[in-house]
């Protein structure tokens, strides 16, 4: 178990060392000339070569690579081109509001689809099963500012039941901010749906399926019981992972989302550094992208591991 | 060629393996009997199926509601990107200040936008752009992610684990992201689209193919190819090529519907097709911000023909897995 833990570490690290040189080459190579990319055509090449001198683009490619790393590990996360400040001022309080939109779309959509992938495995090959897979199915397939853009005509415009924007009024409480975010988070709770209801079908029609769970039946166990002890159990272990897989996909979403809405998360500022070509702000956005999912995909693996006892043991012996 | 030899494979596999039916664990001669009979009716529909599957599952398709459902509208699109240019009642591009914001009318099905065009015209025409970048990508990513899938299955070892962490550091990052980063670095036009978006298609679809090439390069005939003295490529190309051709054409389907989902979310955040192009992406980020004036027209058509394509594509696909796995 314990050297399970330490080989499954060490490729997470790898993986995001790989992942920092990949970022760090599409920030610096790609571009060509950095100083002429920021200041366009019209600059001369004087002023160009005075921004690649001034932000030390015109090292050689290791060094700036191993001052940029670690920097990194210092907590330094460069200096924004566009804001001559320092990329973190902008980034931690982004990030945050971030947290805040994706918090309230899983705690919407984890229960949901775990209840609907439930109930759709229970009566599998029937009218409600394949209502909740096709549903699923579909609005997963839908981009996000399609369904957004849908939701608002409804809910923002016709039924004026909730806000437009994801912006609230400055100094409202907590309720107030939460009806803000309803709606930016459903498009997101559309995507999500459908893979997780999915997944807990698959795992729930496997789990009933199975030895034990005829076992418990024949002992006489009433349908509830044997569903809520004996099925849940082992059939949300693969969902937890699928969760934690979504966490990536979930930011992806989030770029698209916080622009349809206005709102001042980790995505805008992805966006906003790509459409002005802030290339430190967006390699550090990036890369924190990486580092969430890099993370999430290792705390399922390690949860997984501990939850399921077959693992467990096979480690132990 | 290939296709024969394994249904040579399997049913020689089938008569020389009865197991059960000679064996002493069987007493009963009926069953025995069934066995036999079994596997011989097995072993035959093996060597005719080889000739048949194309014909088989074409009809297959052709009976299915869903195939025909989606392949309607997707028709519909097709034609509207080839031809639209004839039935399109405005010129997409022609603009009238004297008449902006118009609702849906006679004159103006789907209204006039902000800039006084035709939105029907611009929903018609807006198929074209989508309808050739989607399709080379997903072609482009396929052929990528088959070629280094084939390679990782079939070497194997360090090769494999070498791209292996590149491909698990891509997959670090939404795609959307990835296209982000490269689009903003070569600048965006319809070929770095298509490169991008092909590349990072390529990475998910090398992981499908690398699955099934690990499972098939364990089975005989991979055995009997190397005893044959065939080459890597040709065993490669030839023999596993033909065998994992299932999961490859579902893998495009599935990533073509993706790839209409990506383009018009790039060409929505302005990294895409570029205005004043017909695009339904951009056409909806140039116009949602009139949404709440309730110009709702000029943003929910472009969005209804984005999740109708999407949802086409994807009723083709499920109805070619379903044939494909029958």
């Amino acid at each position: 178990m314990a050297s399970y833990l330490l080989k499954r570490v060490g490729l997470a690290l790898l993986t995001l060392v790989l992942l920092s040189v990949i970022v760090f080459l599409a920030g610096r190579v790609l571009p060509g000339n950095p100083g002429r990319a920021v200041l366009g055509h019209t600059a001369s090449a004087q002023a160009v070569a005075a921004f690649n001198h001034k932000l030390g683009l015109d090292r050689p490619l290791a060094v700036q690579y191993w001052s940029w790393v670690t920097g990194l590990l210092q907590g330094n996360l460069g200096t924004s081109y566009q804001y001559q400040a320092p990329v973190g001022q902008f980034l931690w309080p982004a990030a945050l509001k971030s947290l805040k939109l994706a918090a309230v779309a899983f705690v919407i959509v984890v229960p949901l689809s775990i209840l609907g992938g439930v109930v759709a495995a229970l009566r599998r090959g029937r009218a409600v099963d394949r209502v909740i897979s096709t549903t699923g199915l579909s609005l997963s397939t839908v981009p996000e500012f399609v369904s957004g853009i849908v939701l608002i005509v409804i809910f923002a415009i016709e039924l004026k039941v909730l806000p437009p924007t994801a912006n609230p009024p400055p100094g409202s409480g907590f309720g107030t901010q939460l009806r803000y975010l309803i709606l930016p988070a459903f498009p997101l709770v559309f995507i999500l749906f459908g893979y997780i209801a999915r997944m807990a079908r698959a795992g729930t029609v496997e789990a009933l399926e199975s030895d034990y769970v005829r076992t418990a039946t024949l002992k006489g166990l009433p349908g509830r019981t044997v569903v809520l002890r004996h099925v849940l159990r082992n059939s949300l272990l693969p969902t937890i992972t699928v969760i934690a897989t979504q966490t990536g996909y979930l930011i992806g979403g989030l770029v698209v989302t916080e622009t349809l809405f206005n709102y001042p998360g980790m995505g805008r500022l992805i966006f906003n550094a790509a459409q002005n070509k802030d290339f430190p702000m967006l390699e550090a956005g990036v890369l924190m992208i990486g580092v969430v999912y890099l993370v999430a995909t290792l705390v399922a693996d390690v949860a997984y591991t501990v939850l399921n006892p077959r693992l467990r043991l096979q480690g132990a012996e | 060629m290939a296709t024969t030899e394994q249904g040579d494979s399997s049913a020689g596999a089938g008569s020389l393996s009865p197991g059960g039916a000679g064996s002493p664990e069987v007493v009963d001669p009926l069953l025995a009997l069934a066995l036999a009979d079994h596997e011989l009716r097995t072993a035959g529909t093996m060597a005719v199926s080889a000739g048949r599957i194309r014909r088989e599952q074409l009809r297959l398709l052709v009976r299915s509601k869903t195939f025909l459902v989606g392949a309607a509208i997707l028709v519909f699109w097709i034609v509207c990107a080839i031809f639209g240019g004839l039935f399109r009642p405005y010129n997409p591009l022609a603009q009238n200040l004297l008449a902006t914001n118009q609702a849906p009318s006679a004159a103006h099905w789907f209204g006039t936008d902000n800039l006084g065009r035709d939105v029907a015209s611009r929903v018609i025409m807006g198929s074209r752009q989508i309808l050739v970048v989607a399709p080379v990508a997903s072609l482009l990513g396929t052929i990528l992610g088959t070629a280094l899938g084939l390679l990782q299955g079939y070497y194997r070892g360090a090769l494999d684990s070498l791209t292996g962490r590149v491909v698990d550091a891509f997959l670090a990052l939404p795609i959307v992201i990835v296209a982000f980063l490269f689009i903003v670095a070569a600048g965006p036009s319809v070929a770095t689209l298509i490169v991008v978006i092909g590349f990072a298609f390529g990475i998910v679809i090398s992981r499908t193919v690398r699955t099934a090439v690990l499972q098939e390069r364990e089975l005989d005939y991979i055995a009997a190819a190397r005893l044959r003295g065939e080459g890597a490529v040709h065993t490669m190309f030839v023999e596993i090529l033909p065998n994992v051709a299932g999961p490859i054409i579902v893998e495009f389907t599935v990533r073509l519907g993706y790839a209409v989902f990506t383009v018009a979310t790039l060409s929505f955040l302005g990294f895409g097709i570029q205005p004043p192009t017909p695009d339904w992406g951009a056409d909806i980020a140039a116009t949602y911000s009139y949404l709440s004036a309730g110009y709702w027209w000029e943003t929910l058509f472009p969005a209804l023909a984005i999740a109708s394509l999407i949802t086409a594509i994807n009723l083709v696909g499920d109805a070619i897995e379903s044939v494909i796995i029958q």
